[in-house]
């Protein structure tokens, strides 16, 4: 049994390459988000992200934030050996949107928006408030987890090193992605 | 809205909801104003943190056990200290017509000091929601903070006598993705992947 701190920090790459992995499905494979949520319309990248390169002597961090950003830098970064390390999604069905942030060594969300009312109108309005927090905030979690078990299984097959690792090299180095 | 997912190791003993209650009596926090402490740690009310209750069901939200951890905290500052620590060997020198005290003296008097400004300082609190949903072992508990996340893994212990696993990459893989045997194996070994070319 592996120490959780040594976990956490052994297989803190995994996080990051599942964010990599995630940026080049968005791209490249929605397809794939109806297999992690039947009723998810689009995924889209957010208003945030950060890079970092740990090839580098001292750890590399490129942050590229704001609503109409140019990800050409980030695109840049994954060539010279980056990966995401924490990206900010839009997560859309056809009625609700989520927004959300997911780090990489962690998988910590943070900045959640979800749809539906930010307070109970009274206190009798409290618990089914609460409860539809919990059933939006679950759909996400169970959204990222089961994108997560997409990714674990990929990674753990053969056919990483033999078709993703290329497809996703050969997403980077394309010129206009 | 931030938080950090975890997975529940074990089950309670008997009733579950009379368990948690016990659990969250048992460590609900403690005032700590007009206390010579300087920081408590403990269990509250989602509704009411500064009035902490857990009669009938008022933790109980539909399936889920919704409450908040409270850490309540002084922070005396060392040039309070400093100032206060030099009125009262002042003082003391006066009373007693010394030149001096001894090192034993001004240790004993700065640890009263201490004491004293513990206990005219009101405590700042922050408070950290949770949702235990019980029948599928989770936790989100919304804090990012690794300072609470670590108060939140031992007081959840002592309370429940339950583990909390963080949900991180490793242990995502390993206790989410259902592998085999072997695949497990494959995951211990792996190693980070060279996008770049």
């Amino acid at each position: 049994m592996l120490d959780v701190s040594t976990a956490y920090q052994r297989y803190r790459f995994l996080g990051d390459e599942f964010l990599t992995w995630l940026w080049f499905c968005i791209e490249k494979d929605q397809k794939l988000f109806t297999a992690a949520d039947a009723d998810c319309t689009a995924l889209e990248i957010g208003n945030r992200m950060v890079l970092e390169n740990r090839k580098t002597k001292s750890v590399e961090r490129i942050t590229i934030k704001g609503d109409d950003a140019g990800l050409e830098e980030g695109r840049l970064a994954l060539r010279k050996g980056a990966l995401v390390s924490e990206m900010a999604l839009v997560f859309k069905t056809g009625e609700y949107q989520w927004q959300f942030s997911v780090k990489g060594e962690s998988l910590n969300i943070s900045n959640l928006k979800t749809p539906g009312a930010t307070a109970p109108q009274g206190p009798e309005q409290l618990e089914p408030f609460l409860l539809e927090r919990f059933d939006f905030i679950n759909k996400i979690i169970f959204f990222i987890e089961n994108l997560y078990k997409l990714f674990i299984r990929a990674r753990l097959s053969s056919q990483w090193v033999s078709k993703q690792v290329p497809s996703i090299r050969k997403w980077i180095e394309a010129a206009d992605g | 809205m931030a938080i950090t997912r975890y997975r529940v190791e074990g089950k309670l003993a008997g009733a579950a909801t009379e368990a948690v209650r016990r659990g969250l009596q048992k460590n609900a926090i403690a005032e700590i104003d007009n206390e010579a402490e300087e920081t408590a740690t403990g269990w509250t009310s989602f509704e009411s943190p500064f009035f902490p209750s857990f009669e009938g069901s008022s933790f109980l939200f539909g399936p889920l056990y919704v409450f908040s951890m409270r850490v309540d905290r002084k922070s005396v500052s060392a040039k309070l200290i400093r100032k206060h620590l030099g009125i009262a060997v002042a003082d003391r020198l006066a009373k007693t017509k010394k030149q001096f005290l001894s090192k034993d003296e001004k240790t004993a008097l700065k640890e009263n000091v201490l004491k004293d400004l513990l206990v005219r300082m009101p405590s700042t609190p922050s408070v950290y929601d949770l949702a235990w949903d019980y029948e599928h072992a989770s936790v989100f508990f919304f804090s990012t903070l690794r300072a609470a996340n670590e108060k939140l893994e031992g007081l959840f212990k002592r309370s429940f006598n339950l583990g909390l696993i963080r949900i991180f990459p490793f242990t995502a893989a390993d206790s989410l993705a259902g592998l085999s045997d072997s695949e497990r194996d494959v995951l211990i070994g792996l190693s980070s992947t060279q996008f770049s070319s």
